[in-house]
This record gives structure tokens, sequence and C-alpha cells, in this order.
């Protein structure tokens, strides 16, 4: 089988290839022509060696990511299993609201095991998840990902899948996050979760032009 | 200025031709910097777009300073655009005013003006979101019809596209805007700025004769973007290492515009827009251009970049907004023309998007 483009993100091109008998995914992080040589390797060298061990430590936490095989560094290219199913991106849209609901459980209660093993995730959009015919919730592309614990870390995690929410869903946005919330706040215990809640409220307020912004910050 | 595929009603707002069209919309600007008063015909000619910068004696924009500049050239440039437009204050249909967002004073002193003319007149007032306005001015200039756009300015950095009544927001500053963050280090590295010059076209200079490229920290979360830790890292790697301040500019340049072009590249990829308009102050940087040119190109997307003069804050963009949202029966009555200093982009319904 030769390798098919899957998908050209802006940050990387995903291959669907064949490597020992197992259907896989290359991702290959192509140089950006408009970025310097030197600050493009930087940057790709950068996020082919953190992402395949965040996500290894991911899975330890009980995060479902797909299973990394070969990295290559030079290549800045990483060979993992190919998860089979459906982005979320989609299923918000189309699934029933008690589907809807039970699928942003799952994906609070996973961003809250990161986030209490000190991943933060980078990227937390829907099209960043993938779930099976078996209903598990693959969380993919670590590529912007750090270990952190602080608060503000943990709180801009959270605020961008609220953004995406607000942005690619804006229909259910508010039910939606609520239930994120509520996934988290069952992992990370309640008063950590309040805290990351209270950031996030400081962070949209530090945002420009929020009418809740006040002239002194708390 | 579109690159790749010239269009016939592309910069009509340049041409001064005869209009059918009789109807007059008077715009005014006053977010921050600008006082700008411009005459626009119902379907888009620019009349008359006049402006008046403060500049500061030191640092950055003093807001009430510069609304007592506002106030103090409001007749003047008011006056100016009537004799250049050759119409008199009884031929206009509409005022529009940048009701927001903005700094306080500014804002104020522009809508005082607009308030009064409006109601001495006895002609419709239209507030006018700020943002909104760039995208359209853009969007009537450049032709392009359906655009992701990157909005990069003093007060702003907005990556934006329209979806579903309102221009969403996918990517924007948790911190300072771009435009600041390079005025902040044209300050703080001490830069010879020669007097009319806006410090941006300095950096650009300088950093055109810089090769060493410094590390800086490049903050790209998701779909957002960091510039306070750039700069301070910038400014310290100034004082401490001595570097050369072409090589300053050169990688700070080169790392704040990667970010921004990455987080532009994602919004591309995801909403499978064809257009990509650039706009705002930091906009007539070329290498910035040439860098979201690549982009646009790889994604087979047309590159529009807005011309100078519409891209920096101006009164043409306050009046063709007004038109678009008064010719969609919308208009603001004085009790309700208060400003709005932090009104989001994404608050604004624009009905006349299709």
């Amino acid at each position: 089988m030769k390798p098919v483009l899957i998908k050209k993100g802006a940050e990387a091109s995903l291959y669907l290839a064949e490597w020992h008998g197992k259907k896989v995914v290359i991702k290959k992080r192509l140089p950006k022509k408009y970025r310097l040589p030197e600050l493009d390797e930087r940057i790709r060298t950068y996020r082919t060696v953190h992402e395949p061990r965040l996500m290894h430590e991911a899975k330890k936490a009980g995060v479902p990511t797909p299973i990394i095989f070969l990295v290559n560094v030079k290549k800045a290219t990483i060979i993992m299993q190919f998860i089979e199913g459906k982005l979320v991106k989609q299923l918000l849209e189309n699934v029933s609201e008690s589907q809807r609901l039970n699928l942003c459980i799952k994906i609070g209660e996973s961003i809250g095991r990161l986030h209490s093993i000190g991943i933060i995730h980078g990227d937390l959009t829907t099209s960043n998840m993938i779930q099976t015919s078996q209903g598990k919730v693959f969380f993919v592309d670590f590529g912007l990902g750090e270990k952190s614990k602080e608060l503000e870390a943990r709180g801009v995690d959270l605020h961008l899948m609220k953004r995406t929410l607000q942005s690619t869903h804006f229909r259910f946005a508010e039910e939606c996050f609520n239930t994120v919330v509520k996934g988290y706040s069952e992992i990370l215990d309640a008063g950590t979760a309040k805290k990351v809640l209270a950031k996030i409220k400081q962070i949209e307020r530090r945002g420009r032009y929020v009418s809740e912004r006040k002239r002194r910050l708390k | 200025m579109c690159v790749s595929n010239s269009r016939e009603t592309e910069g009509t707002i340049m041409n001064k031709k005869e209009s059918a069209d009789a109807r007059y919309c008077l715009g005014i600007e006053s977010t921050a910097d600008d006082f700008s008063v411009a005459i626009l015909t119902f379907n888009g000619e620019a009349l008359a777009n006049v402006v008046s910068t403060y500049t500061a004696k030191e640092g950055g924009i003093h807001p009430r300073e510069a609304a007592r500049h506002h106030a103090e050239t409001a007749s003047k440039t008011l006056k100016e655009a009537f004799t250049t437009a050759e119409i008199k204050p009884r031929d206009l249909t509409l005022i529009a005013f940048s009701q927001g967002p903005g700094m306080g004073p500014c804002l104020r002193t522009g809508a005082t003006v607009a308030r009064a003319l409006a109601s001495y007149l006895n002609v419709p007032l239209v507030g006018v979101n700020h943002l909104v306005a760039h995208i359209e001015i853009g969007k009537l200039t450049t032709g392009a019809k359906d655009p992701v756009t990157l909005f990069v300015s003093g007060g702003s950095t907005i990556v934006s596209a329209f979806d579903a009544g309102r221009y969403r927001i996918f990517g924007e500053t948790l911190d300072i805007a771009v435009g600041n963050c390079i005025d902040m280090l044209a300050r703080k590295a001490g830069l010879r700025i020669k007097k009319g010059t806006p410090a941006a076209a300095t950096v650009e200079k300088l950093a055109s004769q810089g090769d060493k490229l410094h590390s800086l920290p490049y903050s790209v979360k998701g779909m957002d973007l960091s510039f306070s830790g750039l700069l301070t890292a910038a400014v310290r790697l100034f004082h401490e290492q001595k570097c050369r301040l072409e090589d300053l500019c050169y990688s700070f340049q080169e790392t704040a515009f990667s970010m921004l072009t990455e987080v532009t590249e994602r919004a591309v990829a995801h909403t499978e827009k064809k257009e990509v308009l650039l706009t705002g102050g930091v906009a007539a940087n070329k290498r910035l251009q040439s860098m979201i040119k690549t982009i646009a190109e790889e994604h087979s997307a047309k590159f529009c970049v807005v011309p100078k003069k519409y891209a920096m804050d101006n009164g043409a963009m306050i009046a063709w907004t007004g038109v678009l949202a008064y010719t969609y029966g919308m208009a603001t009555p004085i009790e309700k023309s208060f400003v709005k200093l932090r009104w989001r982009l994404d608050e604004v319904e624009v009905p006349w998007v299709k």
C-alpha cells in the first residue's frame, strides 16, 4: 500500500500507510517555506521529540492516544497507530443531545487526567479528538503540548477548548463546555477545578476588548 | 491589491467616478491616535478621507492627550472633508462613527462630534464596530468576498473568518497586540525614529539588514498567540548580550511573524476558505506580506493585502460599514450611542454578509 495523504494540516501532513502489516499514520512535519530554515528546524525538531513523549505519558494516565511505533527526528517524522473512528468535530453536530453530553463528559475527564499528570495538550480542538466504534475518545496531535502544572497553562488549555466550542459548535457551546467542566472536575479535585475555572475567567478578562474586563484585575 | 486575480470591481473606492447614487455617508474614526473623517457615496466611492494623527511627545499614546488632539482638530478635519468631497453637510444621508473598541476619551470625542452633527442635521446615526469596519473596507478595496482575515495593528491581533452571521475569532493575542509589541521594542531598545515615520517602519528597515537569528520564545497556544514574553526576551537580549540592533529587529520580526503566519495558516486549513486578507497597520510590512502570501499559495487561496491608506485607521471604513448596516435597517438612536471600549468583533451581528 502506497502512503496516502489523509490530511494536510497547517503544521504537518498525515499519511495513511502500511507498516509491518499494520495500518499506520505517518506524521511528517514538512519544512515551512515562510519560516527561516534555522527557526523552522528548531520548531519542527522540538515538536517531533516532544509529541511522542507526551502521547506516551498520556496513555499511561489513561487517556487514549495512538501507539507510537517510530520517531525519526532528522526527518521530523512520527509513525503511529491509525485510529479508525469519527472526528468529534463532526459528531458533536450530528448526534443526539444525550450522546453529545456523554461525549463531553469523556472529553472533560480526559483533559482532567492530562492536567493531573502535568500535561498540557496545547491544541484542544474537536478536530483533534476521534471516537472509535467502541466509544473510546482518542486524543491526537500533541504537537503544541508541554509539561506544566501551572494554573495559567491549565487555564489557557481549557480556555482553548471553550473557544473551539464557541467558534465551531456555537449552537451547543455553553452546555458542551459546562459538561466538559463537569467531567474535568470529577478527575481533578473540585477545588483545583474551581481554581482553573477562575483562571479562565481571568484569562478572558485579560483578553482585549472583553466587556467583563474591569479596570483593576484582582 | 489582490494577487493572482484582478477584477474589474477591484479598488472601486479609489476611483472618483460619476455616481448614480446621490446618497452620502460621513464616517468618523477616533478609536486611538487617528482622528479621521471620510465621505462616501452609498455605493462605496470615497469622495474624501481625511486623517489627522496625534503624535506623542514621548512614550506611547496618552488617551487624554490624543482625545484633546481630536477635539482640537475635529472642525478643521470636517471642513477639509466637505471641501474635498464638494458636498454640503445638508447633503448627508447618514452619519457613522466608531463606537468601539478603543480608548475611552478618544472614542467619546468622536462620538460627541457624530451625535452633534446627526442631531443638528436631523439624519440617522450608526455606531460601527471598528474591527468589523477594518474587514469590510478590506473586502471592498481588494474584492475579497469571504476571506480569512489577519488583522494586525497597534491595538489588535486577530485571525477571523465569517461563519453563521458573525465574524468569528479563530485566534487572537492573549496579551499585547503585535503592533504594540513592535512599538515598545523600538522604544525600549532606544531606536531613533524620525518624526512622522511609524516605529514599525524603522524596525522593518533595520530587520532587512540583519542576518543573525537569535533564539526568542515562539509562543503559539493553539490558535492564540502571546507576545509579552517575546518582548521581554527581546529587550533582555538587547541589553544583556549587546546584540546588533539589526539582528535584534531581524530575530524579533522572524519570530513574531512566523507565529502570526502559523496561526493564520491553521485558520485557513480549518475553514478551507479560499482567500486570505491581510490588514491593519502592521500589514504594510513586506516580510509579513511575503510570509502570508506563501501560505495562501500553498492552500490555493488568493492573497489580498489592503492598501496602506485603508489598512490604517481611517474614516472611510467607518462610513462604508455604516452604509452596509444602514442598508440592512440598522441605526443607533442617540440615547443608545454610548461608546463600547471593549466591544468584541464576535459580538456583532453582520446581516449584510451572506
